[in-house]
């Protein structure tokens, strides 16, 4: 649900019979004591990297907009996300 | 000599004697491709216009002594590196038709080198998986044996370079999609330190651990294509500022050098007794060349897989949320609501390898089991940087197989998903600890090629190619042209 993958009653089997094997093999993790082990969430030095916000110019909306499905003034176009109350 | 089977030196040695224009040198790739891509099926399209204009400046360039190193070298790109205006789809449906609106720092800057693009080269879908059988358009075959896979998910470009249909060809590694197809197709393949070369326009699976790197034919001409990529792009914001260093020992040898063999990674699960022969004539190789070998261990290698398959996932199905439908790429417009909307698209778009990993990566990070395997995932990964750093104390690179196995038949791992994951188990400790590495052919086994890897320390591109190019020179390797028919 979370992940808006739109899976169908068949699926559901397939998957959980498969995503259980990878489970029982990442399982092993739980034999390791981290309890005192920083998580690495990223490898090199570089930290904050930031500069001056400065305007510059970035791809024309011409172009953002080429690749849109649908596009309307300038705009992406979507169904509609609230229903008529 | 055929120029379509040689290396970059060679061929920039022709081009600037004017023995051979870029035009000429483009036709005849263009021709091997028609000859041979019928069954190796290494391109997903053909970018003969942009080739032909850059083709025409690379010849102006050489005409007016403007020419480098790179100018008029035929390249392919992988199917996830944005080029202005070519269709780049990650292998994936769900971008089908996609034109990228500009072009990615890394293919530009060998653009600016003279290089001539030929065309895109397949992948597994958005570079998930060891075998291109997870393409969404279809399975590239290995140019040594085309019932074989070529390796993945840089597939496409490995082969490409295999069978003389590009002179050197762009990848990306996450947890090996360089170094294996390099291996299982004969080639040099290298993944760079992550940070060394931007991912500025390269469509992301995990931000973490993907790096872009190149495929050649001699380790000169890999050294040569990294140092042009690499350096630091203030367009993304983990590419290092550092010294372009990464050709600096090259030619030093390996006297004196101390190569770590892990006793790990030579006993993993599924090891064949081919592949050990040609990397312990490899060592052996080094050895006369004057390297020193010495025994460390990586201890927590068993645990590398699952950590990565938490890691990977998680920032996968992060990176992937924006395939909705809204923005570019497939899109179901009839949907009633928003809700159908992405779920339809992403139903119709998404392969099943996508899918598995967007579902394990979304239940990794999910409230209630985050800690249980995210953190406890980024927690092995410091352990494994550990066993690396420790394992560098007593050595200046480490010397293993790329891939347990050669190539293996198309279809043969496809239904059993944990064992095309157990492909990546020697390459994706270097991904999780950010380390450069390259697999160097080394040999054959069962008629097929092995690849030997070398890891260095963060940086060490310089060390990790030094060795490889001593092991060239040693062992008097030349990567062959595999002929077809």
């Amino acid at each position: 649900m979370l992940a808006r993958l739109g899976l169908e009653p068949g699926d559901e089997d397939f998957y959980a019979e498969q995503l259980s094997g990878i489970l029982r093999h990442i399982d092993r993790l739980q034999q390791l004591d981290t309890d005192h082990i920083p998580p690495t969430a990223q490898v090199v030095e570089v930290t904050n990297a930031l500069r001056e916000d400065v305007p510059r110019p970035s791809l024309p909306q011409e172009e953002a907009l080429a690749n849109a499905p649908a596009a309307v003034d300038g705009f992406f176009r979507v169904p509609s996300i609230q229903e008529e109350t | 000599m055929d120029p379509t089977k040689l290396t970059i030196g060679e061929l920039g040695r022709l081009l600037q004697d004017r023995e051979l224009s870029a035009q000429e040198l483009l036709v005849m790739h263009l021709d091997r491709i028609e000859d041979a891509d019928g069954e190796v099926k290494a391109y997903l399209r053909l970018t003969e216009e942009l080739a032909g204009e850059q083709a025409r400046a690379a010849d102006r360039a050489l005409k007016d002594g403007e020419a480098g190193p790179l100018t008029g070298i035929p390249m392919a790109v992988k199917d996830v590196l944005c080029v202005r205006g070519v269709e780049t789809t990650a292998g994936s449906q769900i971008l089908r038709g996609f034109k990228a609106p500009y072009t990615g720092t890394a293919v530009r800057r060998l653009f600016e080198a003279g290089v001539v693009m030929l065309g895109v080269t397949n992948c597994d879908e958005f570079a998930m998986g060891s075998s291109t059988e997870n393409s969404g358009y279809f399975t590239t075959h290995n140019p040594w044996g085309l019932d074989r896979v070529p390796g993945g998910s840089s597939g496409g470009s490995a082969a490409a370079v295999a069978a003389g249909e590009a002179v050197f060809s762009l990848g990306t590694d996450t947890g090996g999609s360089i170094r294996q197809p390099a291996a299982l197709c004969g080639v040099i393949g290298m993944k760079p330190t992550y940070g060394r070369v931007s991912r500025y326009g390269l469509i992301a699976f995990a931000s973490s651990l993907d790096q872009i790197g190149p495929f050649t034919r001699s380790v000169e001409d890999c050294a040569l294509v990294l140092e042009t990529m690499a350096g630091h792009d203030p367009l993304d914001a983990t590419s290092a500022n550092r010294a372009n260093d990464v050709r600096r020992s090259l030619t030093s040898g390996v006297d004196g050098m101390r190569l770590g063999v892990p006793k790990e990674y030579f006993d993993v699960e599924g090891m064949e007794p081919g592949v050990k022969v040609a990397v312990n004539n490899a060592l052996r190789v080094l050895e006369s060349a004057g390297a020193k070998l010495v025994d460390v261990s990586l201890p927590h290698t068993d645990y590398g897989l699952a950590a990565y398959y938490i890691i990977a996932p998680a920032e996968c199905s992060s990176n992937l949320a924006r395939f909705d439908g809204v923005k570019y790429g497939m899109s179901d417009q009839d949907a009633q609501n928003i809700t159908d909307a992405y779920s339809h698209t992403r139903r119709n778009g998404f392969g099943t390898e996508v899918r598995r990993r967007v579902m394990l990566g979304t239940y990794a990070l999910s409230s209630g089991y985050y800690d249980a395997y995210y953190v406890k995932a980024q927690k092995v990964r410091t352990l494994i940087k550990r066993d690396f750093d420790e394992a560098f104390t007593q050595c200046d690179a480490i010397v293993s197989a790329t891939s347990p196995t050669v190539a293996f038949p198309i279809g043969s791992k496809t239904q059993d998903p944990l064992s095309m994951y157990l492909c990546d188990v020697l390459t994706l400790g270097g991904n999780l600890a950010g380390l450069p590495g390259v697999s160097i052919p080394c040999g054959m086994s069962e008629g097929l090629p092995v690849g030997l890897q070398v890891l260095a320390p963060q940086w060490r591109e310089d060390t990790a190619l030094r060795v490889a190019h001593a092991y060239e020179g040693g062992s008097d390797m030349r990567v062959e042209v595999a002929l077809l028919g």
